[in-house]
């Protein structure tokens, strides 16, 4: 009952709005129609060609600006993975196998137009021979990745190493498919990865 | 025709069954549940028959000196009900009848009694029907202490001696590796507790009173060699060689020094320093940009043998302390592609236990020092890193027989192996060096 009488007010007061609205409607005006004034068209004309000519360049610079600054995360991207690409090497050996020259030559080129950046490698092994062994072996594959980028010109101090024998293995079978990818050489970017620039 | 079939295997199995069902019950007319001529071949160990214990912890204490003598294998526990019950009977009557365990092949009788801390023993020469050594043993106070077990075990190693000569190897423990800790447990598989912090770490040494270890830990700038007081679990690290590679680190018999192998950018070579870490590192291999790892002393402290990869591949080498008189001990064949390493030279100094390739699946090998005779000890699954008990006999070693790593305890004498932990990979074992309690 209360909800009623409640509702009861706001009803008479819509209906009363619409009866106002209905009866107080306004006379439909045209515009005078005037003759065409060449100066005023093309004035208008130039104002709207600058503000088209204007927003065409925003665009265009915008567009420069992605482009430039997608080249340059592409190139950076590129570089970091690059910098990052792991070599591999045969049983037991530290020995560069050619692929694994290639793919340090690539780096040599981005650390040389790159000189804040800084390398740690690490060197790994099967899981096949001593446990002990192997750290020295992981050291010994380490040092051969940094002996080819110091003979090529790279600062001994940007190039770190370090041994994980058979610790951290990425591939955790039991067979030949799995040990060759354990036995590599991973790169960490230990300084500057926040600025590498694309070889040029 | 399933239910004939069923009709003759059930038949084939019952004759099968027959035979040894038969013969056992023949033997038991006589000696009931006796153990005799089944496991105990006399003659080849001296039968020992542990009476009841009396006083507090008998039982387990009685139990715990039994299993000692057995993982000893120089001594043949001779058990059973009926022994057990003959033993009891005689101990009431503190009268010991030595015909009864002369007609069971006994060499002798062990009778213990606890009184408080202190174990009376009584050993008797069953043959000479005499009491042969009689002492009080101290045990460290209930069985619920924390060293009781190891107390225990170091009187079961003094009965040992009095009965074979040879002092036991119970009271002794083996630390290992695994997962990301350092691990203790003792010789007869209990008491395993971890004596380290989470890390990545290898390598794990006992000095030679125990009371201190080594091992190797990867830190931020490489490996690091860390010395471990085992009581206070105080930690410092060597500091001669910082940076790049400190691994597997040995202290000398005397205790006075720590060999390990340092590697940066030119191989990995083995470096002295003292047994605290603290001062200067002297450089023992000159591997010219080879690897030589794993040192392991002589007993007299005068030679080293470790891996070497100077010929090519690894192979075990010798030398003296000062890195002088290097000689290839593991003979090897050109072109092979198969490696030995993992030294660790035998307490009494004629053999060194190694690890070899065959196929490509390392196995336990000794060589002897004087003739370079190679004697193969595994050949089930991989085995890896042997270590030496203190009585030369016994090796532990990593194992995968089972599936995974796991600690292995073997005489090399019998060829015996018992399974030392239970928890998927353990490996890098490490025996103590003296017995009693380290």
């Amino acid at each position: 009952m209360t909800g009623k009488t409640r509702l009861l007010p706001f009803l008479l007061l819509a209906v009363s709005a619409a009866a106002v609205a209905c009866s107080h409607k306004p006379p439909a005006t045209t515009p005078t129609p005037t003759g065409p004034n060449q100066d005023s068209i093309n004035a208008e004309n130039a104002r709207r060609d600058s503000i088209a000519r204007a927003e065409a360049a925003r665009r265009d610079s915008i567009a420069r600006a992605q482009a430039d600054a997608d080249k340059m995360r592409n190139g950076r991207d590129a570089a970091t993975k690059a910098l990052t690409q792991v070599i591999y090497f045969d049983f037991d050996s530290d020995a560069l196998k050619d692929d694994a020259r290639s793919t340090l030559d690539a780096k040599i080129g981005i650390l040389n137009s790159n000189p804040g950046v800084k390398l740690r490698v690490g060197g790994n092994t099967d899981e096949r021979g001593s446990d002990e062994y192997n750290l020295a072996l992981g050291q010994r594959r380490a040092a051969a990745a940094k002996r080819y980028l110091t003979d090529h010109g790279i600062a001994g101090d940007r190039i770190d190493i370090i041994s994980y024998g058979e610790e951290r293995p990425v591939a955790t079978g039991h067979d030949e498919s799995s040990w060759s990818q354990n036995r590599r050489d991973e790169f960490e970017i230990t300084a500057g990865a926040d600025q590498i620039k694309g070889a040029p | 025709m399933q239910q004939t079939q069923r009709l003759i295997t059930c038949a084939a199995l019952a004759a099968c069954l027959g035979v040894p069902a038969r013969a056992t019950a023949q033997q038991q007319d006589t000696t009931r549940g006796v153990r005799i001529g089944l496991t105990y071949q006399p003659g080849t160990k001296p039968g020992v028959v542990v009476f009841p214990v009396s006083g507090a912890g008998g039982d387990s204490l009685q139990a715990i000196v039994q299993r000692d003598f057995d993982y000893g294998d120089r001594i043949e526990v001779i058990d059973g009900d009926a022994v057990q019950q003959t033993a009891k009977q005689q101990a009431a009557k503190n009268a010991i009848d030595f015909t009864v365990w002369k007609s069971l092949s006994a060499a002798a009788v062990v009778q213990i009694s606890v009184m408080g801390s202190t174990a009376h023993v009584n050993v008797y020469d069953v043959a000479a029907k005499k009491v042969a050594a009689s002492h009080d043993v101290q045990v460290s106070g209930s069985p619920t202490a924390e060293n009781w077990r190891m107390s225990v075990h170091a009187m079961a190693d003094q009965i040992e001696q009095w009965i074979t000569g040879v002092h036991g190897i119970a009271a002794t423990r083996i630390l290992y590796v695994r997962g990301n800790r350092i691990y203790v447990i003792d010789s007869d598989g209990f008491g395993e507790h971890p004596v380290s912090e989470p890390g990545t770490v290898l390598a794990p040494a006992w000095s030679p009173d125990g009371r201190t270890i080594a091992f190797s830990e990867l830190v931020r700038g490489g490996w690091n060699i860390v010395i471990r007081d085992v009581a206070t679990g105080r930690e410092h690290s060597v500091t001669a060689t910082p940076g790049g590679l400190n691994i597997t680190p040995a202290f000398s018999p005397d205790g006075q020094s720590l060999c390990y192998a340092h590697g940066e950018e030119n191989g990995t070579d083995l470096y002295m320093v003292s047994a605290s870490g603290s001062g200067s590192g002297r450089r023992v291999t000159v591997g010219r940009g080879t690897d030589n790892v794993s040192p392991t002393f002589s007993p007299d402290g005068a030679r080293l043998a470790f891996t070497s990869g100077r010929a090519g591949h690894p192979e075990v080498y010798t030398s003296d302390v000062d890195g002088s008189n290097v000689a290839l001990l593991t003979p090897f064949n050109f072109g092979d592609q198969n490696y030995r390493s993992n030294p660790d030279w035998s307490p009494d100094g004629r053999l060194i236990a190694f690890q070899s390739q065959l196929d490509g699946r390392f196995q336990i090998m000794t060589i002897t020092l004087r003739d370079q005779t190679v004697k193969q000890l595994t050949s089930e699954g991989i085995n890896e890193d042997p270590t030496w008990a203190p009585d030369g006999r016994h090796l532990a070693f990593t194992s995968s027989r089972t599936g995974v790593k796991e600690i292995f305890v073997l005489d090399a004498e019998s060829g015996r192996a018992r399974q030392l932990t239970h928890d998927a990979g353990a490996r890098l074992a490490a025996w103590s060096h003296s017995t009693g309690a380290p």
